[in-house]
């Protein structure tokens, strides 16, 4: 009997402090409650907005709590179930939450909480008084009440999927794009470059063998200029491989590769760069191009003389591993990803991996660049 | 002169061979693939060794391994290392034994035959030859390290020839002074990057190791 009546009691005092909490939210919930019916109100006289905007806010710490206790009490997990303001502003933020349906769950638990949950939370303690009637009854009345409520503040699951296929369809269509132009960018180079210059040297060769009797100081001429023609066209074609995928990534992989980076870099680069295997390819390459643009701008705006790249690999996450990478200067700082720049760029990139990237880069330095995408590594040897 | 190939494109390899006989040099063995590069070395211990870096069975640097590895097994093996592309990386690695007798090339040079032939024949007899596009890049950047921020620039193109294999003669042909000038230079140089006195052949590997090491 003991054995099974530890886990009650302990299950019991968790109950009771769960419905002193929500007692205390529906007392909350009760003054907040007359704030929200007179903002609303005088939305019509435009005062109301910013009295809105405030209590919108009391609502969703409210709900925060509740969200908490709730994970807490029933061993959930618990997560932010809100759009991402992107923009700065008063009336942005507010449109922003009144679109969001999110809010209105907020809101419609909170008339529950005001109303019912206040009552349910006395209820509950009173039960505790008239033991053992509580100890039975009011550990369930308390987990139905907070399991009700998380379903209703939770994201649902198919709200949850239409937000990531949103993120996906985005990031997709961004991949699409930079492929396709990158691809238009390699013919270009072909086209011009290497391509323009074996035409000429077939053509300068051709004539050289029928000149080789008549003049042979033109057709002697005309090889050595080819011979110029073929080196500077395996010069734009080592330019061009570089530029799709470096020989030395394929060599040596990312560790190699972001080794070699450092020592062509303009400046002096210190690399602390720590993986044990070998990321997939694509990953390699993208985070390959993030460091070398990243080195780019640091040589080009930050006017360091030095800056470093520093590696690691975790996978002591559930989700799987993380590649976390960073790029530092101690330069003028003041880096911003401008659409179409650089650093825009490489969220673009890492963007088609699930990737992030932040940018800390404060007027008088130093920047530093952060980036972090899952991928899980092969027990390849580098 | 007896030489080791390692290349793996038939064609290019005939081509080489075909390259090295009309100038007077033996091949006594080309193989194509990296395990069998380094037995060919060890065994027949060449005057030197010219190997590709891309090799079978992994098609990575396979080349370059086994040419460090031969080193490694027969200390100062002349190897001409060559490439479809150059990497500082792999110019530092050759050379970090400290020893002389290394080439790293481009493989357009070959192209230029009389100057190809000239650095085979330098780094067999122990000398380096870096490739003007390693210097190139050692050139671009504007902050270098420490030792070697007191040369002048015009020591520090003396360095970079040296670098390429170039002899004073050569150097004093490209740069327009005499030979003596470029003499005083390279004294210079020795002095400046504290280099002991030793025959000048020894220095001139041990300048151009410092100067990749920046």
């Amino acid at each position: 009997m003991t054995s099974s009546s530890t886990p009650d009691r302990r299950g019991a005092a968790v109950a009771l402090r769960a419905a002193w909490s929500i007692n205390a939210q529906g007392f909350l919930a009760v003054l907040l409650l007359p704030w929200l019916v007179l903002s609303f109100a005088l939305v019509v006289v435009w005062v109301g907005l910013p009295l809105l905007a405030v209590t919108l806010s009391g609502v969703r710490a409210l709900s925060g709590w509740q969200r908490r206790l709730a994970g807490r009490v029933l061993g959930t997990s618990t997560s932010r179930p809100y759009r991402e303001i992107e923009r700065q502003g008063l009336l942005n933020d507010l449109g922003v939450r009144l679109a969001d349906s999110a809010t209105y769950r907020d809101l419609l638990w909170f008339f529950v909480t005001a109303t019912f949950g206040l009552a349910l939370g006395i209820v509950a303690l009173v039960f505790f008084i008239i033991l053992p009637l509580g100890v039975l009854a009011s550990p369930v009345m308390v987990r139905t009440f907070l399991t009700v409520g998380s379903r209703v503040l939770q994201r649902s699951d198919t709200e949850a999927m239409a937000v990531r296929i949103g993120e996906l369809s985005s990031s997709r269509a961004e991949t699409v794009d930079s492929q396709a132009a990158e691809i238009r960018r390699i013919e270009r180079d072909l086209h011009d470059g290497a391509q323009a210059r074996l035409v000429a040297l077939s053509m300068n060769l051709g004539l050289a063998e029928q000149m080789v009797e008549k003049d042979p100081d033109l057709s002697r001429e005309l090889i050595a200029e080819s011979r110029q023609s073929a080196s500077v066209a395996l010069t734009d074609l080592r330019a061009l491989v570089r530029g799709i995928h470096p020989p030395v990534l394929a060599d040596r992989g990312l560790v190699g590769g972001l080794q070699a980076l450092a020592l062509a870099a303009p400046l002096t680069v210190d690399v602390d760069v720590v993986m044990v295997g070998r990321v997939p390819a694509p990953v390699e390459s993208a985070v390959y191009f993030a460091v070398a643009e990243a080195l780019t701008n640091a040589a080009k705006h930050s006017r360091a003389r030095s800056a470093w790249i520093w590696l690691r690999h975790s996978d002591d996450r559930p989700g799987g591993g993380r590649l976390s990478v960073t790029v530092g200067d101690a330069g003028i700082g003041g880096a911003v990803a401008t659409p179409g720049g650089g650093l825009h760029g490489i969220e673009r990139r890492l963007a088609a991996f699930d990737g992030t990237m932040t940018v800390a880069s404060p007027a008088g330095g130093p920047t530093v660049i952060s980036m972090e995408l899952p991928c899980v590594l092969s027990s390849e040897k580098i | 002169m007896r030489v080791v190939i390692g290349e793996d494109l038939a064609l290019l390899r005939d081509g080489l061979i075909r390259l090295l006989r009309a100038h007077g040099f033996e091949v006594v063995a080309a193989v194509d693939n990296g395990p069998g590069l380094l037995r060919a070395l060890v065994e027949h211990r060449p005057d030197v060794g010219i190997v590709d870096v891309r090799l079978p069975p992994t098609f990575t640097d396979e080349g370059l391994r086994a040419a460090i590895e031969a080193r490694n097994q027969v200390p100062g093996l002349p190897i001409l290392v060559l490439s479809q592309y150059v990497e500082q990386l792999y110019a530092r690695e050759l050379l970090a034994g400290g020893q002389g007798g290394i080439g790293y090339l481009l493989k357009d040079r070959i192209s230029d035959l009389d100057q190809f032939v000239d650095s085979i024949r330098r780094v067999a007899a122990g000398g380096t030859a870096m490739d003007p596009e390693v210097i190139a890049a050692l050139l671009a950047r504007p902050h270098a390290a420490e030792p070697l921020a007191g040369l002048t620039p015009r020591e520090t193109e003396v360095l970079g020839l040296m670098a390429e294999g170039r002899s004073n003669a050569a150097i004093a042909g490209r740069m327009f002074i005499t030979e003596k000038a470029v003499g005083k230079y390279t004294a210079a140089i020795f002095a400046k990057l504290d280099l002991p006195v030793s025959e000048d052949d020894n220095r001139r590997v041990l300048a151009v190791i410092k100067y990749l090491d920046q």
